[in-house]
């Protein structure tokens, strides 16, 4: 059995009966190097032709996929050239076989052409699908905004548990990253105010810079970005997979409506746990700025604590917090939308999955720079 | 080795299979010959998958083994075991296709890691299986653009890459119709008697297991055992058991009556 497998040998005659006789001697295991069909095409074209193709395996020992390629291509070639295949010269398991590979016929209309359509059409392709890709967006908050009110009327089918059950996914699980992240952004915010401050020796301004900034700004869009990656991709992967698995499908032949059933709960959750998230965010940010101040830059604690309480005045502070809530928004719709316009494959999940987290930054940083036009234009 | 020691492709000596503590088989036995199609049936959850994700290395058992061609598969070396697998084809239930490949890739990626062929060759192989299951002309096909019953052949052809010497089918018959699901039992046929490989088919569609069965093991999910063993057709006229009986008829008229249903 396990003997050195010898070359595969392939001899060309012509035999009396003006046909072409295929000697195959040898081992004929699928691997590089076994004898091709071009000897065979080559000898048809110089030899002016043939009636017919046969084999002679006397000489053949073992074999596989590597003979069945061969025969294979012979038939098709005798097939092009209206030659006589003599199947039955063959061993009856590699006839077999061929027959076998021979009753369903070749579908024609299966093979893909890949046509190159001009560039105009390709753009305008691409805008459109585009196009259709904002409409669904626009379509998917519609919907999430008839979830919602009829949510307020007490009349859309969820389940609160479900609800209850994200929210504790996202918001005391995240405490963690959300505390890590803050921490240091508290920190760089101190560090880089107070070597830019101690210079007009108003290093007092650090808490005014760590408390404005951290309140208005990096508190939210940090928690924003956090959750957006931990959360907002769970959503995608999540409902893509149930998209996948057909779950969606089921939810519908049900009755239920899967914005409602899943999307609801998620975004209740985000606009629940988000502004939560934001004063937690804040509040450690300030303390990762409050030890660099009193540990490096010698300020009291409590002229520190005083300075920011000075500083937050309760507009940034509230501004904080709606941003927070907003963005919540901006990710649970994100991410389920992606989730639920997944294709029906693994890959598609995963592409789902980033474009929930890609779009969901860019939106997040995106309304935050529109929220800093309308605060600049009110004079907040 | 005697000749007809050497006839024996797989035995199952004394398996138990286990989740955790709990035990879902015991005292399973059987001899498998070259060139045999055996069939693993029994009631919904008695743990036919079980015992395949055993055979195919997916699950280690609690206890006993499985001997391919005479050697231990699960107490040898994790390199022994490889070689193993390697003269192994599975099909599985839905096709499990990798679904971010198309057809011909999906046959040409062991073709491509454990062969020296090249690229043109493998793209021959590929097309000569996916042939060989009747979907010439799918070749770029990508999963999800066919049919259930499309995957599940592709599978077939994704199985047969490397030349298996044993070819395991999950459920081949599962979702298919009728016609497709006879088809699917000749092509299994004709590949046997072409290849001479030997299959291991999990299934309880009756006339499969009538169709193409040589030799078959029932498992039972009351009794935690295998029930019977054999020619399912000799089972069915011979066998003593009423409840293998029950089975092997659906439970229909001809059968004696039993107080034990089915379990669901």
């Amino acid at each position: 059995m396990n003997c050195e497998p010898t070359d595969a040998r392939l001899t060309l005659r012509r035999s009396e009966s003006g046909s072409l006789l295929l000697e195959l001697a040898g081992d004929w295991l699928a691997r590089a190097g076994l004898p091709g069909i071009d000897s065979v095409e080559k000898e048809l074209a110089a030899g002016g032709g043939a009636s017919a193709i046969e084999f002679n395996t006397i000489g053949l020992r073992r074999w596989n996929s590597g003979l069945m390629t061969f025969i294979l291509k012979c038939h098709d070639l005798c097939q092009n050239n209206k030659l006589e295949f003599r199947v039955e010269t063959l061993p009856v398991a590699v006839a077999k076989l061929i027959g076998l590979s021979q009753v369903v016929p070749e579908k024609k209309d299966a093979v893909r052409m890949v046509t190159h359509a001009p560039i105009l059409q390709r753009v305008g392709e691409s805008a459109l699908k585009e196009w259709s890709g904002v409409k669904g967006m626009l379509a998917f908050t519609g919907e999430n905004v008839l979830a919602f009110l009829k949510m307020l009327r007490g009349r859309a089918q969820f389940r609160w548990a479900d609800a209850f059950l994200v929210m504790q996914e996202c918001g005391p699980q995240a405490l963690g990253i959300v505390a890590l992240i803050n921490f240091l952004i508290g920190l760089i915010l101190a560090f880089v105010g107070a070597t830019q401050l101690t210079r007009f020796g108003a290093s007092i301004y650090v808490a005014d810079l760590v408390g404005i900034a951290t309140v208005r700004e990096m508190g939210c869009i940090m928690t924003g970005i956090i959750i957006c990656g931990r959360t907002g991709a769970a959503f995608a992967a999540q409902l893509g997979t149930m998209k996948v698995n057909q779950e969606i499908e089921a939810f519908q032949t049900f009755g239920i409506s899967p914005v409602e059933f899943l999307v609801l709960p998620r975004m209740i959750a985000l606009i629940a746990m988000m502004p939560l998230l934001c004063l937690f965010a804040d509040l450690i940010s300030i303390a990762g700025g409050f030890l660099i101040s009193t540990a490096m830059l010698h300020i009291t604690p409590a002229l520190y604590i005083h300075r920011t309480i000075e500083a937050i005045t309760l507009t940034s502070f509230l501004l904080g917090v709606f941003k927070g809530m907003y963005f919540g928004v901006l990710i649970a719709l994100t991410g389920c939308l992606r989730g639920i316009q997944c294709g029906t494959n693994a890959a598609a999940v995963g592409e789902a999955t980033t474009s929930a987290v890609v779009t969901g930054i860019t939106a997040i940083i995106a309304s935050d720079g529109l929220f800093a036009v309308i605060c600049n234009a009110l004079h907040i | 080795m005697s000749a007809a020691a050497n006839d024996i492709k797989i035995e199952i000596r004394d398996l138990t299979m286990a989740y955790g503590s709990f035990i879902v088989m015991r005292g399973i036995n059987a001899r498998i010959k070259s060139g045999e199609i055996f069939i693993i049936m029994g009631g919904s959850g008695c743990g036919k998958s079980t015992l395949l994700r055993q055979m195919i290395g997916l699950k280690e058992p609690a206890q006993g083994d499985i001997f391919y061609d005479g050697v231990p598969f699960w107490k040898s070396s994790d390199q022994a075991r490889q070689k193993s697998l390697r003269s192994f084809g599975v099909a599985f239930q839905g096709g499990a296709l990798w679904s971010s490949m198309t057809l011909a890739e999906n046959i040409g990626l062991p073709l491509g890691e454990y062969t020296d062929l090249s690229a043109t060759e493998i793209a021959d192989i590929a097309r000569l299986k996916l042939a060989l299951v009747g979907l010439k002309g799918f070749e770029d096909y990508y999963p999800a653009e066919i049919s259930g019953g499309m995957c599940k052949r592709a599978g077939l052809a994704r199985a047969l890459a490397l030349d298996p010497e044993i070819l395991f089918f999950d459920e081949p018959s599962a979702g298919l119709d009728p016609i497709s699901s006879r088809n699917l039992d000749q092509l299994i046929l004709q590949l046997r008697d072409s290849l001479g490989a030997t299959f291991v088919v999990v299934t309880h569609e009756l006339q499969s297991i009538f169709a193409i069965g040589d030799n078959s093991v029932f498992l039972d999910s009351n009794t935690r055992t295998m029930r019977a063993q054999g020619n399912p057709r000799d089972l069915l006229k011979n066998s003593a058991d009423p409840y293998v009986r029950e089975f092997l008829t659906r439970g229909e008229p001809a059968a004696k009556p039993t107080a034990e249903l089915n379990p669901v």
